[in-house]
Parts: structure tokens; sequence; C-alpha cells
């Protein structure tokens, strides 16, 4: 075990540090090792992963047609006037 | 940031600006539902975050003309619905100034797994899993179904102010990190320790729910 090996317990707080690519080059390397030899690292980055996949499929909320009518309303009047 | 305003942004705000309105809904179509997200983080209530972006549609139309184009049409539509939506937020008396709750939040620094999960110091292999992460091993339909992101979105609600903001921009619009630090004014380091911060409680959430406590 060399010295500056990362152990499991630091690799959870640089996960994010790892994704977005914020890591200096000697360090991501240790990182990408351990994460090569841990399975258990490796899990936890994967879900890591997934978290953040399926966030991503969380739906958006859409205007109100009330709001979207208001608007397009508005949009009118605007052009009136400004002509 | 100073991205100048695309070629395709050229043409709608010409065609803006000439009052067409198709070229006008469509533009709405495309960026309500996300403004909507943004007011939100500021106003927590739905009637007063559809308020603020009628509001800022409003502000769009009475300043198109006047619209120089250092920014992109995209970065200015999202500086006027975040500043009104802030000013409503501090009306609301909900807000201990911005800046104050980011210093608080990244002060705030609890591991992100606890401690007890790990081999402690009298350990040949201090410092690695004693109790792993375990698998979840679930179907990819059990995985995006609406009880799982209902965690998720539960999870992300309960977060703190800034770190709720963060990851609901990031991984829910799908923001790069230059837009979140420019809309809500924070450094790139700040910004990545509340995204971390927010992405390792929402797979602890997702973890309990999956795995069980």
């Amino acid at each position: 075990m060399s010295v500056q090996e990362i152990t499991c317990k630091e690799l959870v707080e640089v996960v994010t540090d790892h994704l977005e690519g914020r890591m200096p080059p000697d360090r991501r390397l240790l990182f990408e090792e351990h994460v090569a030899f841990c399975s258990w690292c490796r899990t936890y980055l994967d879900q890591m992963r997934e978290t953040i996949r399926i966030t991503g499929t969380l739906t958006e909320d859409d205007l109100s047609p009330e709001t979207r009518d208001a608007l397009l309303e508005a949009f009118r009047n605007w052009n009136a006037q400004s002509r | 940031m100073t991205t100048a305003p695309s070629l395709d942004e050229l043409q709608l705000l010409d065609s803006l600006r000439q009052g067409d309105e198709r070229a006008f809904a469509a533009f709405v179509e495309e960026h309500g539902s996300t403004m909507l997200r943004v007011a939100r983080l500021y106003v927590r209530d739905r009637a007063a975050a559809e308020e603020v972006v009628q509001e800022a549609w409003l502000g769009v139309l009475r300043g198109i003309d006047r619209f120089e184009g250092r920014s992109s049409l995209r970065t200015w539509l999202f500086r006027i619905v975040t500043n009104l939506a802030k000013t409503r937020g501090v009306r609301e008396s909900r807000s201990v100034p911005f800046s104050a709750l980011v210093s608080e939040e990244v002060e705030d620094a609890g591991p992100s797994v606890p401690p007890e999960r790990f081999r402690g110091p009298e350990d040949r292999w201090w410092g690695h899993w004693s109790s792993p992460p375990e698998e979840w091993g679930r179907p990819e339909h059990e995985l995006l179904s609406a009880e799982t992101r209902d965690v998720i979105a539960r999870a992300i609600d309960a977060l703190p102010d800034v770190q709720r903001q963060v990851i609901t921009l990031r991984d829910v619009e799908g923001w790069s990190s230059d837009e979140v630090c420019n809309a809500l004014d924070l450094s790139e380091t700040n910004q990545r320790v509340l995204l971390h911060r927010a992405r390792t409680k929402v797979r602890h959430a997702l973890d309990d729910y999956l795995v069980g406590e």
C-alpha cells in the first residue's frame, strides 16, 4: 500500500470532483486505480451515476393554459402598441 | 457568461421584434417550464412562481427592442426571471441573504457516508468499507418507476435551499456548471461542493428505499 493511496472513506468524498473532471491528474489516477480494484467503491460510484441519471428523468411542470393565454394576449398588445 | 446569441437566437429575436406570434408561443413553450422551476426555487409556492414567470415575460417584451445581444437570449431570460423571483422571495420574507445560506451550507461539512461504515484507525484496512454498499440490482423499469422518482423528488425537496437549487438546475434541468455558477452567483468550487452534498443525500435516500435501512 503506497502512502498516497485513496481509501474508500476518502473516495466517497471526491466522487463528484471525479465526475466533474475536476481532479488533478495524479489524484485521478489513484481514484481510477482504486475503483478498478475495489468492487464496493465501484458499486458506490455506479449508484451515484444511477442517481444522477434517474434524477434527470424527473418531469418538468408546464405553465398553466391560463398563463400561456395571458402571455399571448400580452404579446398581441405589445405588438399593437409598438407599431 | 458572455456567450453571444446564436444564429437561431438572432433569427428568433428578429421574428419577435416583427411581432411573430407563433415564434413567441414557441419560445414560451421552450423555456416556460424551466423558468417555472427556477422561480419555484425562490418562492416555493406554485401560484407565486407562475406570476413571476408571467412578469418575467412581460419584462422580456418591454426590453426586447433594447436587448443588445451581449449575452445569449437564454441567459438574459433566466437573469430576468431569477431577479424577479429573488425579489419576490425576499418580499415573502423567507430569505436569509443568499450569500449567508451559501457559506452556511458550504461550511456545514458532515461526512458523505457515516464514519462507522468504514474501518477504524486500529485496522490494517483503515478507511476501507466495513459495511460496504449493497448493489441495488433492480430492473430498469423499477429504477425509473413513479415511486422511485417520487423518492428522489422528496429527497430534493428536503435539501437545504442552495443544494436544492444546484441539484435541480444541474441534474433535473441539465444545466452546465458554468450556467449554474452564473445564475446563482456561486464560485465553481462552492457549486461543486453543494452539488456533491445534494447528490450524496439523494443517493442515500434512494439507497434506503431500494435496499432498506
